[in-house]
């Protein structure tokens, strides 16, 4: 299924190099939810492929559209806009529920209260005398 | 000539995000707990709907955008639901 639609040659360009950049990052954040070994950390990866991944084929898809159609053809932003409003707050509910299973069930691997408070304490704060 | 090299270039992009859905579909059969799998099934939405919009490039129609942008809302509906099922223990309380 080799086919492609008829475009001038700065707009094969453009639509070649997102289309290409938005795929490859998006197999690069894929490749993450396969090599990092905790979930706290895997979780993160995908949102490459949320963020840029979509915007970059997106940009490529009105670049097409409205080189065929010769008029400013955006509907695509809604979906751009969508995806990005909605992936932080899908992703901030599932870490929820992971750490609250995780902290029922007593996992070795959760991030305890402990750590997460000596990451914010800094130097210049007085000691406790 | 360069409307082959962008046939070549959209099918490359389609391979690779074939791919993508593929370590997606792997955490889904593969994750060690309900969390992974439910992460892995958030990417295999997020590579579909990509996909689709590829096809849409490739064969200059604007039919396909409708089926990715339902395609984007019913996952983030569904991962929305699925989360507050390993929140609580059930969807709708």
């Amino acid at each position: 299924m080799i086919e492609a639609p008829d475009l001038p040659i700065w707009a094969a360009i453009l639509v070649g190099l997102f289309v290409l950049l938005g795929a490859s990052i998006t197999l690069i954040g894929a490749l993450g939810l396969l090599r990092l070994d905790n979930f706290y950390k895997r979780v993160h990866a995908p949102t490459l492929g949320t963020t840029l991944g979509t915007a970059s084929i997106l940009i490529a898809s009105m670049i097409c559209f409205s080189t065929l159609q010769t008029r400013p053809v955006v509907h695509e932003i809604l979906i751009i806009i969508f995806v990005t409003l909605t992936t932080p707050i899908t992703l901030m509910l599932l870490v929820r529920a992971a750490l609250y299973r995780d902290r029922s069930e007593q996992v070795e691997t959760v991030p305890s209260d402990t750590a997460i408070a000596e990451a914010f304490i800094t130097d210049d704060e007085p000691s406790s005398n | 000539m360069s409307t082959f090299i962008l046939a070549l270039v959209i099918t490359g992009a389609q391979v690779l995000l074939a791919l993508a859905m593929g370590c997606g579909a792997f955490r889904i059969l593969r994750g060690p707990r309900a969390q992974d799998r439910v992460l892995g099934m958030d990417s295999l939405y997020i590579g579909g709907m990509l996909l689709l919009i590829t096809y849409g490039i490739q064969t200059g129609r604007t039919l396909y955008f409708e089926g990715a942008l339902i395609i984007a809302l019913l996952g983030f509906a569904g991962t929305v639901a699925l989360a507050k099922f390993l929140m609580r223990g059930e969807v709708v309380e």
